[in-house]
């Protein structure tokens, strides 16, 4: 199988000493969509800056489309298309006056300039809106708009960074089924950043899970789940427990594994949650822990991330946006 | 290079598109020079009749200085667009793209030229119809437009890089009212130079703004002062050569940060 991205070691450290990226390896088959999932601030548009030749890494190395991404930065360029975080479209200019300029950079001219442009309008629903400034569009058809930009050079490789954050759940769907779209017809190779679990877990055939600079799990969704025997227990306390209380209190229950308690919820892991509960509920209540509420369920992207990350997703989340 | 050229133009179209998109600006500043104009025109008519001024029509010494005016104050806004640009991620949109990294500059400072040489000649008609006169004929108001069009590039070349090196509107803001009113006022724009204090006339040996005001009064002169016109054309040619350089090294510097 032919990659399509290779990046080996890569390490980048902004002013300030905040390391953004700490030995990040992964790879990418083409024709694929590989998932880089992790919170805000682990390190994945870094990742994307870097493989799109926007900044340079401090160490390691990467090739994109067969070339590499500091030595053949021009031919990179020509090779990828990139969807930003920041949209990156000029709100002053018509959607299609945004796809002819970035056609133009690309050196497209003509007709086939004019046709690939109206291709696009089409094919994103956006040809009614096309000769509107892009300052009147939805968020959902700005970011339809954005990635038709991306695609306008007909690129091998397409860098999505975040595509469908701040969008409505309606966009998303949308969204979501351009991009396997793309993968599966076109043949193209697909870089997805996300913080959404689902996200990746619908679209991405390999993913790497991101943590503080360092992938901390990478495999194909169903083996990284697959990895987590058993299924989640999670039981939500009425207060928060002191340090260990609930650690000793578990410890001498046998076959219950992965033992966490952050603030108020405590997690763990066992072969059958629901033959688990009532001894679990039981210890608690032997050591004066009163409980909320519990629940079971079957492993899911966010425990393969608690489990490699160390901590649950979206708390990580909400602390990275602080 | 080709390419370079092309993507410059590319460019340039865009920021004229956007501008004439926006009829506000126009108005606005077409309207700014008037009232300059009218104002300080009726303000000090006067002032002519002071011993060694030099003139003998006030609107006659202000109008070139406007036209100096107009073109500095619209180039030491110039890096507003690009802050505008960068916070959207419009330049790393082409910054991963094979666009020629100079022409994300160059486009804006060709198309504020362009911009400065039409305010130059609204003015100059302006000019004519409250009564100036222009004894240099055409020769002198192209040795003007030059003048303050070059001006323009320059500082439009340093509000880039300020615009790179900051990357927020309140500093762009707090840095050319630091800089524009200043430089004007220690120019002659307004004052005959003979008349300023001395410090000041020192000060504005040094001053672009003012080598551009008299290069567009030596030239506009009865008999026009070709050797004035051309050494501070020279002057400022080599001040725009001199910003542009600072304002890529900037472009280095923001680019490293990202």
């Amino acid at each position: 199988m032919d990659t399509a991205i290779e990046a080996k070691g890569l390490v980048k450290t902004y002013r300030g000493d905040v390391r953004a990226l700490d030995g990040v390896s992964l790879v990418a088959e083409t024709g694929t969509v590989f998932g880089l999932l992790g919170p805000n601030g682990a390190g994945k548009s870094t990742a994307v800056k870097i493989l799109t030749t926007l900044s340079r890494p401090d160490a390691g190395e990467a090739r994109v489309a067969g070339y590499d991404v500091v030595r053949e930065a021009a031919k990179v360029r020509l090779a990828i298309g990139c969807v930003a975080q920041k949209s990156g479209l000029d709100p002053a200019a018509t959607g299609r006056e945004n796809l002819i300029l970035q056609g133009r950079v690309y050196g497209m001219r003509g007709r086939e300039l004019k046709g690939r442009a109206q291709e696009l309008l089409e094919r994103f629903g956006l040809a009614e809106a096309a000769d509107r400034t892009v300052r009147t569009y939805s968020g959902g058809m700005q970011r339809k708009l954005d990635v038709a930009v991306g695609l306008m050079h007909r690129p091998q490789v397409l860098f999505l960074d975040e595509p469908t954050t701040g969008l409505d759940p309606e966009a998303r769907v949308d969204m979501w089924s351009e991009i396997a779209r793309l993968a599966g017809e076109e043949g193209l190779t697909i870089l997805l950043t996300t913080h959404y679990l689902d996200e990746a877990d619908r679209l991405a055939r390999r993913l790497a899970i991101v943590d503080r600079g360092r992938v901390v799990a990478e495999g194909a969704p169903d083996d990284l789940k697959a990895e987590l025997r058993g299924d989640a227990i999670v039981v939500e306390l009425e207060a928060q427990p002191h340090d260990g209380e609930v650690t000793r209190a578990l410890a001498h229950i046998d076959d219950l594994h992965d033992v966490a308690v952050e603030a108020r919820t405590l997690r763990a892991r066992a072969e059958s949650g629901a033959h688990m509960v009532p001894t679990v509920l039981a210890a608690l209540e032997a050591a004066g822990v009163a409980v909320a509420s519990v629940g079971v369920s079957r492993p899911s992207l966010d425990d393969v991330y608690l489990r490699h990350a160390g901590k649950a997703f979206c708390e990580d989340d909400v602390e990275a946006r602080r | 290079m080709n390419n370079a050229f092309a993507d410059s133009w590319f460019m340039t179209v865009r920021h004229l598109r956007n501008l004439f998109r926006q009829p506000a600006w126009i108005a606005i500043s077409l309207i700014q020079p008037v009232v300059w104009l009218l104002l300080y025109g009726a303000l000090f008519r006067k002032i002519v009749e002071i011993p060694g001024f030099g003139s003998n029509s006030y609107i006659d010494f202000l109008t070139p200085g406007i036209v100096v005016m107009t073109c500095l104050f619209s180039a030491g806004w110039s890096g507003m667009g690009l802050i505008d640009d960068l916070d959207r991620g419009v330049v790393d949109r082409f910054l991963v793209s094979p666009a020629s990294r100079g022409s994300l500059i160059a486009g804006r400072l060709i198309q504020g030229a362009m911009v400065g040489v039409i305010q130059a000649v609204i003015i100059i008609i302006l000019g004519l119809i409250i009564g100036a006169t222009y004894p240099g004929g055409i020769a002198g108001l192209t040795a003007l437009t030059v003048c303050a069009v070059l001006l323009g590039t320059a500082i439009g070349a340093l509000s880039n890089g300020v615009a790179l090196l900051s990357r927020r509107e309140e500093t762009m803001i707090a840095v050319s009212n630091f800089v524009l009113l200043p430089l004007t006022f220690l120019s002659s724009v307004f004052m005959a130079q003979a008349l300023m204090p001395e410090w000041m006339q020192s000060v504005a040996k040094y001053n672009p703004v003012n080598w551009a005001v008299q290069a567009g009064r030596a030239g506009l002169a009865a008999n026009a002062d070709w050797g004035i016109v051309f050494s501070r054309m020279g002057y400022l040619a080599v001040f725009t050569v001199v910003c542009t350089w600072l304002a890529t090294r900037a472009f280095r510097v923001y680019q490293r940060s990202i």
